[in-house]
Formats: C-alpha cells, structure tokens, sequence
C-alpha cells in the first residue's frame, strides 16, 4: 500500500509541475493565479497523501485545512489588488 | 520508497526560485513566491517537521502574499515592471564558488534521521525523558519553548510585535 501512495505523490507532483508551467508561462497575470490555485488544491491533497504516507494523517489534515483557508485569503488579496489597480 | 520523494519537490523549488527571479512583473514574482512557499512547506511535511510545515503555510504562503500585495498598492505601474541589468562577472564567479563550498560543508552533516547525531545525543534524551516530570506538559515541543526557553520565547515574541507594528506603520493608508 505504501508503493501505492508513493506513486500517487509522484504522479500529483507530475501534475503540480504541469500547473507550474502554466504559472511560470503564463501570458496574463490571470493565468498565474489559475495556476497558483491549482498548485495549492494538489498541494492540499498532496500533504494529505504524505500522511497517510507516513502513518501521521490526523497531524496533516490540521496542516492542509489551514492551507485552504489562507489559499483563500491569498485569492482575495489578489482580487482586491487587480479590482483596485487595473490590469498590468 | 523507490527513490527519495524530496528531489522532485527540490526541483519544483528551484524552478519557482529561478522562475521568480528571471518574471519580468513584480506581481508574478509575488505569486511565484507564493508557490516557493507552498513547495518549501511541503518540503517540511514530507521531512516530519510539521509544525515548521504549518508556520511555512500560514506566513509564507498566506500573509507573506498579502503584504508583499499591500506594499504594490503604494507602487506606480512604472515600478511594478523590472528592468535587470544582466549579472556581473564577479557574480557569475562568487556565486557559484560559495554553492559549491555550501554543498561542500553540507557533505560532513549527519545523515538525516541518524540517532547517533549530535542533535539527538546531546540534550533531547533529557527533554524526552524529564519534561512531564519538570512541566507537566503532554506536549514535549510546547515544554521546551514555554519552559526551558521561555526567556527566549519571550523576546522572540517581543521582536515580532515589534515587526508588526513596523508593518503597520509602514503600509497603513494615508488618511487626510
């Protein structure tokens, strides 16, 4: 089962490196926050995976519930930002 | 483990670094900062440090955006687009040369999860052993910050009040 979740880190990894391109390339600054929001959705699930990875689940889910609400926080700031200064 | 998971997470990490240096706008490198951050947290959670995991999250992911973003509301646009002139010489040679001594230094530390180590020998035996008989406190990393260094907590504290009110000062609105 360990082999299991092992491959499935590296496969979420795979695609957090796909959304990575999108944040590095990306034309537009709304690119870049797609991108960051679904580097931040793989993340969550990724540390979910670590600790079931590392038989410590119930410490992780604290960390990734957290993660989500500041991800929020941090898209509102954004928003803010762009409604108030225009586009760059 | 068929390979360590820690290198591909590095190499997302020195994607984001490099991404956010070479970005031509200031507020891609804010985002890109961000994602350094959620990488570097990740980092920690997969190493078992999840406190420093969660600190990571929360301060670097979450409020480090959001006043890096109130510092670019006292920006013109003029300013938010970098214009770099290419790297001296100098850093071309320096910078590597101090990578390397680094890498170098870091080949004599202990192997990572070693009980031998300095790090586990010296002090920690005693804080696992003693710290519910001298605390009474279940969690030994709360013993140890709020006990034995409570001295030292305390102006850590002290030295963050005193960052945050120098945020404020700095990025408060004008009001006339």
């Amino acid at each position: 089962m360990t082999t299991f979740f092992f491959y499935v880190m590296v496969l979420l990894a795979i695609l957090i490196g796909a959304y990575l391109y999108r944040v590095l390339q990306g034309p537009t600054i709304f690119d870049r926050v797609l991108g960051l929001n679904g580097i931040s959705t793989k993340a969550i699930i990724l540390f979910i995976v670590i600790g079931t990875y590392s038989e410590r689940v119930n410490m992780f889910i604290d960390i990734s519930t957290g993660y989500a609400l500041i991800n929020l926080v941090g898209a509102l700031a954004v928003a803010k930002y762009l409604e108030q200064k225009g586009l760059p | 483990m068929i390979f360590p998971f820690e290198i591909p997470l590095l190499l997302l990490l020195l994607v984001t670094a490099a991404g956010a240096i070479l970005v031509k706008d200031l507020m891609s490198a804010v985002l890109l900062l961000g994602t350094y951050s959620f990488f570097l947290s990740l980092v920690w959670g997969w190493f078992g440090a999840v406190d420093v995991a969660f600190v990571e999250a929360v301060v670097g992911a979450g409020l480090g955006t959001v006043l890096f973003l109130l510092t670019l509301f006292g920006t013109a646009p003029k300013d938010t687009r970098l214009h770099r002139p290419p790297p001296s010489l100098l850093t071309l040679i320096v910078f590597p040369l101090l990578g390397f001594l680094l890498l170098y230094a870091a080949s004599d530390l202990p192997e990572f999860r070693d009980p031998s180590s300095p790090a586990s020998v010296h002090i920690s035996p005693t804080y696992l052993e003693q710290s519910y008989q001298d605390t009474h406190t279940p969690n030994v990393v709360t013993a140890v910050l709020m006990d034995y260094r409570s001295l030292d907590t305390m102006v850590e504290t002290v030295v963050i009040f005193a960052a945050g009110i120098a945020c404020i000062l700095l990025l408060r609105r004008q009001v006339k």
